[in-house]
């Protein structure tokens, strides 16, 4: 010990960590409370999922309310194993695509088209392969309804690790390196901190993207197999087959419950705790506020309780999985073989063609250039409806969310409801317009259209508002001082401030409407079914029908709109937003 | 070399024949350090003087094994060096502390990379932050802190893992006057009275004062590529007084070293920016910086001749930044920089006493007599029937001769200056040189 001479004032400190107090207080009663009534609830919710079909197919969905907790508590269990694969996967994947330039050429552009596919599509395939996985029980509808769930939610959490892992600050890293890390000590103590910001606020908005697809995916018919999970999408399917209108109000109303608890008891308390994992060197002025996160703060003997886990915690922190004697410099480990390169690119480009002539293949067997050609042109009504939708959903709320932005009191009251319904699952909504339509015997071709942008307007909203609230107050007083008014205002300042909040709102929101029109351009009311012409329609017909061909075609089209829209229009628009008028 | 000299007194680092170069596609390899020496013996504090681009970073992340020279070798205790090692610890300019750990988690962290149990760790890091005047401080995060404490929590951070070299990457630039006083006094204080557990202190500044108040010996660094100009041995006592004129004499023979041109006599006819004809590297020099320093020189008390070590001192300007500024002048002939001294020519002279209208046209005929860039960019646009050029093209022309970097900068630096002169106009949305100045 070379400080020793002079360290009697760390010795007293050594002392005061050791003093230890732990007699609990009353925090430490709701903390137990809270704790308890959880691991009470997954360990009820999950005991019923391995049962068999047999018993789902006797134990019929009831609309009793006294049944809804208890459905509730399924669906959000099945939401949370959504959001656990999907970390996992971003931890695994997007940290491989992040270190290792070949993988990364591979699985950043798959997850870009990934995410464009159409999750409903995608039920026709899982229901089978996870049914023949288990076959005669429950928990394989089960995997089926959690894969569709999580197939909603990875790609942004993924795509926002990545892109944390690959923009880390040089002296960070060579900080790490200095002190040499290793690469496990390196992943928990700069990689996931850096990245955890943005990673918390994809989970957030995969956690509300995902009620819309486990309302679709616990009600499951692909072809004559018809599986009902008990769940509210499974109670809300019911209700609007029996027509049953309380029933539905009462499905609205546990949602409104569980979101506001999850926001509440999880997500508020990991939003105020990863508030220190923001890079930024100075204390901002407004930190994200929760009670729950304060209780726990405040428990006394919670925190002596967990001593063990955070002994475990440093144990594992100083595992060294791999010596860190082999690290090279960055610039040195970028020399790759050309003729590496080239074999690589070479094989990568032999599988995709591989891949296509098989899809050919499978498709040319039982369909004709004339599907494809009908398939096509569906596409194309559906991106009609699309873009006149999110055009005339930009008339409307980009006026009203700059007008709540510039109001600080109001924005902030209304934030977090135009975020709320955009977590809400819109779906639910359907049957009201399809009654609308029927008693007023409109056009469904026009009229069902609005539904696949009842859910994703809200995007445009929040986002205009979080952009407007955010306008710098110079500029604001400078508009003030030179009296800049009407269509000048609107051209020159408040559209151009907006821009990039409004591009980020409005590509969510497309993503979100294509994948709404498969429920959206078929809906159902009782016995009555409306359907208007579309992409959506022809793959939700496919899929009822259990023609696995069709779905693959629809898929596959739909995939290659929104792909080729995000290309030619949404990413150049991103790109000039970001460079050229972001502030900062 | 007598061989007993070497056994009884080896250098704790040894750097011979180092060369940094990158790859710049197929054109060739661009040259960051050439041929650098040097030694570093035990008890010694030795500064690495420059301005940005002379390589001292370069040299100092090699010697940290941060990165592997391209040519040469780096010894440390007579062991080449191959990555970064635990006898070396690294301070840098940003202090690099990990926003989301404590004070006492950020001193932690070289120990719990060496698997030190937590007990021992926080009794070594709660020294070390003792050591350093940080007590007090443990459970805050680094937000909360002011730039001279979190440069602190930086050197408590290197120390506590004992390290035989500390490296300092401009430990002192981002912090105030009087914060990066205080600390260097602490630091010196604790060098001198030997608390601290390291052999030496390796130090990256450009500022010229900083270097001489702390190191016993000093190695200067042209740009261009980086190589040492000139050593320079201070033997001054601590603690060092600014106004002795020992300090001072110092200071003169830096600053002349710093402004000499190599092997040369005629300092109007040498330039000081890498490349020639068209690619030579310009530096990212604003206008107003120009004109200032002109009008700085012309004013009193200097009246046209200025001694560079009281004028950088009185417009708290470092080497990264006057030396840029005075040297663009220099090209463009407004002044001559030798011997420590910068001096306003006529044509400078003339240029201050002209009104803006004649201040652009001076401005215009030396740009186009004496940046080859900027007359290039002119005689295409005027060959041009449309007289509209991509600006890219000129980036991909002068990247065959530098760095992407180096040649953005450069065309930013043209763009600015041609510009303020009206000698052609670029349009940034279009990514055009033009001739039609918006009028």
């Amino acid at each position: 010990m070379v400080f020793l001479p002079h360290n009697s004032t760390g010795q007293r400190a050594v002392a005061a960590f050791a003093r230890i107090r732990i007699l609990p207080n009353i925090y430490d009663l709701i903390a137990f409370v809270l704790l308890g009534g959880a691991i009470a609830l997954v360990v009820h919710g999950t005991a019923d999922m391995s049962g068999s079909l047999a018993i789902l197919k006797t134990q019929t969905i009831s609309l009793k309310i006294s049944h809804l907790p208890e459905y509730a508590l399924r669906t959000t269990l099945r939401m949370f194993a959504g959001i656990l694969v999907s970390l996992i996967f971003t931890f695994v994947v997007a940290t491989f695509a992040a270190k290792n330039s070949r993988a990364g050429q591979i699985i950043v552009p798959a997850m870009d088209i990934l995410q464009s596919v159409p999750v409903l599509g995608f039920l026709t395939f899982t229901v089978t392969f996870f049914l023949g996985l288990f076959p005669g029980q429950q928990i394989g509808a089960e995997f089926a309804s959690i894969f569709a769930i999580f197939t909603s939610q990875v790609w942004n959490m993924a795509f926002s690790f990545y892109q944390s892992l690959t923009s880390i600050p040089t002296d960070l890293d060579e900080a790490c390196r200095s002190f040499k890390l290793s690469a496990w000590q390196r992943f928990w103590r700069l990689e996931a901190p850096f990245a955890a910001p943005g990673l918390i606020w994809n989970t957030m908005m995969s956690m509300s993207g995902g009620w819309f697809f486990v309302v679709a995916s616990e009600a499951i018919t692909v072809g004559n197999t018809d599986i009902r999970l008990p769940g509210i999408g499974s109670y809300l399917a019911l209700a609007i087959d029996q027509k049953n209108f309380s029933a539905i109000g009462a499905a609205v109303l546990a949602m409104v419950i569980i979101i506001v608890l999850y926001n509440q008891l999880l997500f508020r308390p990991i939003l105020a705790w990863a508030d220190k994992f923001k890079l930024e060197q100075s204390a901002s002025k407004e930190q994200v506020q929760s009670w729950v996160y304060d209780i726990i703060r405040h428990t006394r003997l919670m925190k002596r309780l967990s001593v063990p886990f955070v002994w475990i915690g440093q144990q594992l922190m100083m595992v060294r999985f791999s010596s860190a004697e082999h690290q090279v410099n960055a610039a040195d480990s970028n020399h790759h073989n050309k003729i590496a390169d080239y074999a690589w690119f070479l094989c990568v480009l032999g599988g995709i063609g591989w891949g296509c002539w098989v899809t050919f293949d499978y498709l040319q067997q039982a369909l004709s250039w004339g599907d494809v050609w009908i398939a096509f042109t569906s596409g194309l009504m559906t991106l009609l409806r699309v873009v006149v939708l999110i055009v005339l959903a930009s008339l409307i709320w980009v006026p009203v969310g700059i007008w709540i932005g510039l109001r600080p009191a109001l924005a902030q009251r209304i934030q977090p409801i135009a975020q709320f319904l955009a977590a809400f699952p819109a779906n639910v909504l359907f049957p009201f317009v399809v009654i609308a339509i029927v008693v007023t015997g409109a056009n469904p071709n026009i009229w069902l259209s609005p539904l696949i942008i009842l859910g994703t307007q809200w995007y445009i909203l929040f986002n205009v508002i979080a952009g407007a609230a955010s306008f710098p107050t110079d500029l604001k007083e400078a508009v003030a001082i030179y009296q800049i008014r009407s269509w000048t205002w609107w051209r020159r300042v408040m559209l151009p401030g907006i821009f990039p909040y409004y591009i980020t709102g409005a590509l969510t929101a497309t993503g979100g409407s294509w994948n709404a029109s498969i429920v959206a351009e078929v809906a159902s009311w009782g016995n009555t079914q409306l359907e208007a012409y579309g992409l959506g329609a022809y793959i939700a017909n496919a899929t009822t029908a259990g023609d696995v061909r069709r779905v693959v075609l629809g898929i596959v089209v739909m995939a290659f709109f929104v792909t080729f829209f995000n290309r030619i229009l949404w990413r150049p628009l991103y790109v000039f937003a970001e460079r050229r008028i972001r502030f900062n | 070399m007598d061989n007993s000299v070497i056994v009884k007194n080896p250098p704790l680092v040894s750097v011979q024949d180092v060369c940094q170069t990158y790859d710049n596609g197929a054109s060739g390899q661009i040259v960051v350090l050439d041929k650098v020496n040097m030694e570093l013996q035990r008890g010694e504090i030795v500064g690495l003087l420059g301005r940005s681009g002379s390589g001292k970073s370069t040299l100092l992340r090699a010697i940290a094994g941060l990165l592997q020279p391209s040519q040469g070798t780096i010894t440390f205790e007579g062991k080449l060096i191959s990555g970064t090692s635990s006898e070396v610890a690294v301070v840098f300019q940003s202090f690099a502390l990990f926003p989301w750990l404590t004070v006492l988690e950020n001193v932690e962290i070289g120990l719990e990379a060496r698997g030190i149990k937590p007990a021992e760790r926080r009794q070594k890091a709660l020294s070390a932050i003792d050591l350093i005047g940080l007590d007090g401080y443990e459970s805050a995060y680094p937000k909360e802190l002011s730039g001279g404490m979190r440069q602190r929590v930086g050197l408590a951070r290197a120390l506590v893992v004992h390290p035989k070299l500390l490296l300092m990457d401009e430990p002192f630039s981002a912090l105030d006057v009087l914060t990066s006083e205080t600390l260097r006094n602490d630091l010196l204080d604790l060098w001198s009275e030997g608390r601290m557990p390291i052999e030496a202190i390796l130090m990256v500044t450009h500022n010229i004062e900083d270097a001489v108040l702390m190191c016993d010996h000093i190695l200067i660094f042209g740009s261009n590529p980086g190589h040492i100009i000139g050593e320079i041995h201070v033997d001054l006592p601590q603690p060092r007084n600014r106004l002795d004129p020992a300090f001072r004499e110092i200071l003169e023979e830096i600053y002349s070293l710093m402004t000499a041109k190599a092997g040369s006599t005629n300092t109007i006819h040498s330039q000081p920016f890498l490349g020639n004809g068209i690619a030579i590297v310009l530096p990212k020099v604003s206008i107003n910086e120009l004109a200032g320093l002109i009008e700085t020189v012309a004013a009193e008390p200097y009246n046209g001749k200025a001694d560079l070590p009281p004028l950088a001192a009185s417009l708290r300007l470092g080497v990264d930044d006057l030396f840029p500024v005075g040297e663009t002048l220099q090209l463009l002939r407004f002044v001559e920089m030798e011997e420590g001294d910068i001096r306003l020519t006529a044509l400078g002279q003339r240029f201050v006493e002209s009104e803006l209208d004649d201040r652009k046209r001076l401005f215009s005929q030396q740009l186009s007599t004496y940046v080859p860039l900027a007359a290039h960019i002119r005689c295409i646009l005027d060959e041009r029937p449309g007289h509209k050029a991509s600006a890219q093209r000129f980036r991909d022309e002068l990247q065959d001769h530098m760095s992407e970097e180096a040649a953005n900068d450069t065309i930013k630096a043209v763009t600015s200056m041609a510009r303020y002169a009206e000698y052609f106009a670029y349009d940034e949305e279009s990514d055009l040189f033009t001739l039609d100045n918006p009028s």
